[in-house]
């Protein structure tokens, strides 16, 4: 039987799906704002995350009301507490991609001291961590948001990478310590996307299976047991 | 007999022997104590030391059809246990059951056993008026006699023989005390009862059970016919009368028992479906069917 708390759940469904879009939108054209110099791709960037605020405040007043109104208990609880979290981590992976932006205007008048490879390839990876978050989100995949927090220890992996090699390029030339500094800051960004993309599979694991893997993901902290489903 | 050393609430052994040895008792095998639910599956019970009041696959009918149906449960002591579930699916057969109140109806059948702190309730012998004095209960409309506000909380400690004006005072004002409704009544205690508000009243009943000194007090929806405030200090009531007594509550608010509970049953059809800690019970409950209620999807 649809309740009418189950409308009301489907709509802040398809609004976090929306802010969703639009933070992968914006990680697209900021990467390409930062290969192509293009600092009017990246005002677009900037000044869109407004948008996206106003979907995080739309969001976070539905769930209030939800909560106030409707009482939801069990895994309707779970799943609310999980929209309101998983609400703050896409906005603020918003900021890390106004971030990029940013950075990205900025290194438009500096000469290029790189080609840029590894980064869009990054870029490329945390993108496809945050759509695998969402739809284990929305199919409540429980497998999904588990395989989503292990792709961050690749992410880790080439953002030590990078940092690595842009210090070798400070290290060789003090002209070029501008344009690796900002490009250190750009992995260090998509890096948090990343962690922010686990942080949604950990809710997703917590609606479905009521238990808490928070802080690392390899530790399980019971916070529940498995429901036992009936024939 | 195995010494049990475990000190939380919830034990997974054996439980303790009964002091008579009796063998057919307590001391059954966890076999027979496993709850039954609904879809006929078993689950592990949840085990409390010396629990108040346990049902052991207890049926119970009022005519033809079984009403209660293979019930095993145990109720901690110094605890609040709700039991929810919807209308007819048992519960307030069930708290009935623990003070034989449904003795008073001609053509009841029943089979399996209750205990109350391990003794038979249902045992022949038994003086059922002493039973109702140490398992009383609050009923949904509340009932106080047509007398004064003094003498239906004097009335139960004088009918057990108390005859001494200053030991009665005592009493009363205690039990007033216990209710929360002293502040209110002292004043006026030879005011008639019905006099007061329904909260009132309904907390005047409290004070008339605790008045005889129980240990366990059973509440089938004390709090129905009350407006929110009454409601809301009736609850407050309870968390704290919790430190004294056992408290069993058959409510159809489900807020309610998750607010104030410690325990959770939830009843379906004249059978247990589910018996948990209340936290569990609101947020991950085991079995779908308990979910399915108290998420509103029964249609």
């Amino acid at each position: 039987m649809e309740r009418h708390l189950d409308v009301e759940l489907t709509q802040v469904k398809q609004n976090l799906l929306k802010m969703a879009g639009l933070v992968e939108l914006a990680i697209d054209k900021s990467i390409k704002a930062l290969k192509e110099r293009n600092s009017i791709l990246a005002q677009e960037v900037i000044t869109e995350d407004r948008q996206v605020n106003q979907i995080e405040i739309e969001i976070e007043n539905a769930c209030f009301t939800i909560l106030a109104r409707q009482q939801p208990v069990a895994a309707d609880l779970r799943f609310m507490m999980s929209c309101i979290k998983i609400n703050n981590d896409l906005e603020r992976m918003a900021d890390h991609v106004v971030n990029i932006a940013e950075t990205a205007e900025e290194l438009v008048t500096k000469p290029v001291i790189k080609p840029l490879i590894d980064i869009p390839y990054m870029a490329t990876i945390v993108q496809g961590m945050l759509r695998d978050s969402l739809d284990s989100f929305i199919r409540l995949d429980a497998e999904k948001a588990r395989q989503v927090c292990e792709k961050d220890d690749v992410v880790d992996g080439l953002e030590s990478q990078i940092q690595r090699e842009l210090i070798t390029y400070m290290m060789e030339d003090h002209r070029k310590i501008t344009q690796a500094l900002g490009l250190t800051l750009v992995s260090k960004n998509l890096e948090r996307i990343a962690d922010l993309s686990t942080n949604i599979g950990e809710e997703v694991i917590f609606i479905v299976e009521a238990r808490t893997i928070k802080h690392h993901h390899k530790d399980v902290h019971l916070s529940g047991k498995p429901k036992e489903s009936s024939p | 007999m195995e010494s049990n050393t475990l000190t939380e609430d919830r034990v997974g052994g054996r439980p303790r022997a009964r002091e008579t040895g009796d063998e057919a008792g307590v001391h059954d095998s966890p076999a027979s104590l496993h709850v039954n639910d609904a879809t006929g599956k078993t689950q592990a019970p949840l085990r409390f030391k010396e629990p108040a009041l346990q049902a052991i696959d207890w049926h119970f009918s009022y005519a033809q059809d079984w009403a209660l149906k293979g019930i095993s449960l145990e109720i901690p002591q110094r605890q609040v246990t709700a039991f929810i579930g919807p209308s007819g699916c048992g519960k307030s057969t069930l708290l009935r059951c623990f003070n034989r109140l449904n003795d008073l109806i001609d053509g009841i059948s029943y089979k399996g056993q209750i205990l109350a702190h391990g003794s038979e309730v249902y045992d022949p012998a038994l003086d059922v008026t002493d039973l109702r004095k140490r398992i009383g209960m609050v009923f949904q409309k509340s009932n106080p006699f047509p007398k004064s506000i003094y003498e239906n909380v004097a009335y139960g400690p004088r009918i057990t023989g108390i005859k001494d004006k200053a030991r009665l005072d005592e009493i009363v004002e205690k039990s007033l005390k216990g209710a929360a409704l002293w502040d209110e009544v002292k004043k006026r205690l030879n005011d008639s009862a019905l006099g007061l508000s329904g909260g009132q009243q309904q907390r005047l009943c409290i004070a008339r059970t605790i008045a005889v000194e129980p240990e366990i007090v059973l509440m089938d929806e004390p709090c129905s016919a009350l407006d929110p405030i009454a409601t809301a200090r009736i609850e407050e009531l309870i968390l704290e009368l919790k430190k004294e007594y056992t408290i069993v509550i058959v409510t159809h608010n489900m807020q309610q028992a998750a607010r104030i509970s410690d325990y959770t049953a939830y009843l379906w059809l004249g059978q247990l479906v589910e018996f948990g800690d209340t936290n569990e019970i609101f947020t991950n409950p085991k079995e779908k069917l308990t979910e399915d209620y108290i998420t509103g999807r029964f249609g």
